[in-house]
């Protein structure tokens, strides 16, 4: 079995007086596929962004291939880390937005080449010729010099993989890529994912796509109230839930 | 059309009418207002050129004469100087008010409150006076020794309080201007750039303020045309620049009349030059704002031209 690679332990986590993490453990190995399903506002996407430290953890820890993430642990003490060194640690955690968040002043390549060039110091040059194998890769070869409202939404979250991509992250996470699409935009983005998936990039994917995760994912998460409820292999989640819960969501969506 | 696919529609029973033709609506209220402000407009412009007062001869002996000329400069300088002064100052301050720090933000929030509370003149004849307000500035330790100091008044000089007055009069006003820019653009931008890793500098001037610029230029340009207008204040400490020079010719000579239009072309010539700069400006910022750019008025211009030329021939 291949070493953990996203290991999230006992994450709470609270705006205000609203407890949306109750106590999150979560570990996904190296090259694994990890869906993440449950109702809206189930604290899937909280979740997600704790990962990469978007957001802070009230409570627990989070780390990836070994390295805490936004705290340095000393004895009994976790101190917390300045941004410069958040914000070098991120640049492991690709991260997929539902919105894309693509620079909208910044053609297709400058998108993809931005953050190599100023977070990785990597030259430009050789910045843009990883860039344009990448768009060819999600086949957007010739978009390079469009900007991104010059596209479709389906082609601008395949951007926005790419860029993301583009820092070789250790671990990708998606926060529901395909659910700002038109439903005839779906398939394509997921047939980017799924190449990934193929490639041993590992992934968490949060979704409503339960035909993607019954396809891809090695491990099913069914997250609610704060809570993963279960968790598994597609077959034993989707097919044959344990819990009351997972059926009563399950039988909404599918 | 291959009538071998399609089959033939159905004779009509009844023949169908020929294509009818539209009559556009005639506005007759719209043509008799049109035609009531060009009667107005005619009468200004006949005033214009035919009432003695105008004293166009006098206008043309002034208005390019060395001395007006070199105070429409420096006019435009202060102008300069105020602006790029300004809106750097001004965006220091802006990202203080958006600062988690409440010391930043609170002296961001405070200055922008006083300097927007006083009067320009006031301010600038404030700054005339420096030097009953400090007779020295120096520097050193805060509270303790001085090692260095200057005499205030050497120090910065006439134009130097005029250009020091009206920075710190436009930095309040640029400080809103362009933190009304940056909380306009989508918070996501921000997300995306700190999910990248972007350093926190860079995400400002690469990812924020590019897109900012959007909002900001129109109010911007507002408040430089404003600045360009509000530098004839400045005639309070006798500094040379346009306003000033044409009172002092007046007052010489009584041809109040054509030396105030003197000003008033300068100034609409300086003004117009500005707003040709912000239309470009503008438009350079809104790459990628729109799936197609909308052409610039002269390859517009170059447009209309070509196609005329084409009926014609």
């Amino acid at each position: 079995m291949s070493a953990v690679m996203v290991d999230v332990h006992g994450v709470h986590k609270s705006f205000g007086p609203l407890e949306v993490l109750r106590g999150v453990d979560l570990q996904v190995r190296a090259g694994e596929v990890t869906v993440v399903l449950g109702p809206s506002g189930s604290g899937k996407s909280t979740l997600l962004r704790t990962i990469n430290h978007l957001e802070k953890v009230g409570r627990g820890w989070v780390s990836i291939d070994g390295e805490l993430i936004g705290y340095r642990r000393s004895g009994n003490k976790l101190y917390e880390l300045k941004e410069k060194e958040v914000l070098k640690q991120r640049t492991n955690i690709g991260f997929v937005f539902q919105n894309f968040n693509l620079f909208p002043h910044l053609t297709v390549l400058q998108n993809l080449v931005e953050a190599p060039v100023s977070a990785r110091r990597r030259p430009r040059k050789e910045a843009e010729e990883s860039a344009r194998r990448l768009l060819d890769r999600v086949g957007l070869a010739d978009k390079a010099d469009a900007y991104p409202r010059q596209l479709s939404g389906g082609q601008q979250q395949r951007v926005a993989i790419a860029r993301a991509l583009a820092l070789e992250p250790k671990v990708l996470l998606f926060d529901e890529p395909t659910s700002a699409l038109d439903p005839e935009l779906v398939g394509e983005v997921l047939d980017v994912i799924k190449d990934l998936a193929r490639t041993g990039t590992t992934m968490i994917v949060v979704t409503h796509e339960i035909g993607f995760a019954r396809e891809v994912a090695d491990t099913v998460v069914f997250m609610d109230a704060g809570v993963v409820v279960e968790q598994g292999p597609p077959s034993a989640v989707l097919d044959a839930p344990r819990h009351e819960r997972t059926r009563a969501f399950l039988s909404k969506v599918l | 059309m291959s009538s071998d696919t399609i089959s033939e529609p159905a004779t009509r029973a009844v023949e169908a009418p020929a294509e009818p033709k539209v009559v556009p609506t005639r506005h007759y209220a719209r043509w008799a207002a049109g035609a009531a402000v060009v009667v107005l407009v005619a009468q200004f412009a006949h005033g214009l050129v035919t009432n003695p007062v105008w004293e166009w001869g006098v206008f043309s002996d002034y208005v390019l004469s060395e001395t007006i000329v070199r105070a429409a400069w420096v006019t435009l300088q202060l102008t300069a100087y105020a602006t790029v002064l300004g809106f750097l100052l001004g965006t220091v301050l802006a990202f203080m008010r958006l600062s988690r720090s409440p010391v930043l933000s609170t002296v961001a929030w405070t200055y922008i409150w006083v300097f927007r509370s006083i009067p320009m003149i006031v301010q600038l004849v404030f700054w005339f006076n420096l030097s009953a307000l400090y007779k020295e500035l120096g520097v050193g330790i805060p509270f303790g020794p001085v090692f260095w100091s200057v005499d205030s008044n050497t120090l910065i000089g006439t134009i130097g309080a005029a250009v020091i007055g009206l920075t710190l009069h436009q930095a309040a006003y640029a400080a809103e201007i362009v933190r009304g820019g940056v909380i306009a653009v989508d918070p996501g931008q921000l997300e995306a750039a700190a999910a990248l890793g972007i350093p926190r500098l860079r995400q400002i001037r690469r990812i924020v303020l590019p897109q900012a610029m959007r909002a900001i230029l129109p109010t911007a340009g507002n408040e430089i045309i404003g600045l360009l207008k509000g530098t004839s204040v400045v005639y309070v400490m006798s500094i040379g620049e346009l306003f000033y020079q044409v009172q002092v010719i007046y007052g010489r000579n009584g041809r109040v009349i054509p030396l105030l239009l003197v000003a008033t072309a300068w100034y609409v010539v300086l003004t117009s030059l500005l707003s040709v700069a912000q239309y470009y400006v503008e438009r350079r910022y809104a790459r990628g704002a729109d799936r197609t750019p909308p052409p610039t008025p002269l390859q517009r211009v170059r447009r209309f031209v070509t196609s005329a030329r084409k009926e014609s021939a």
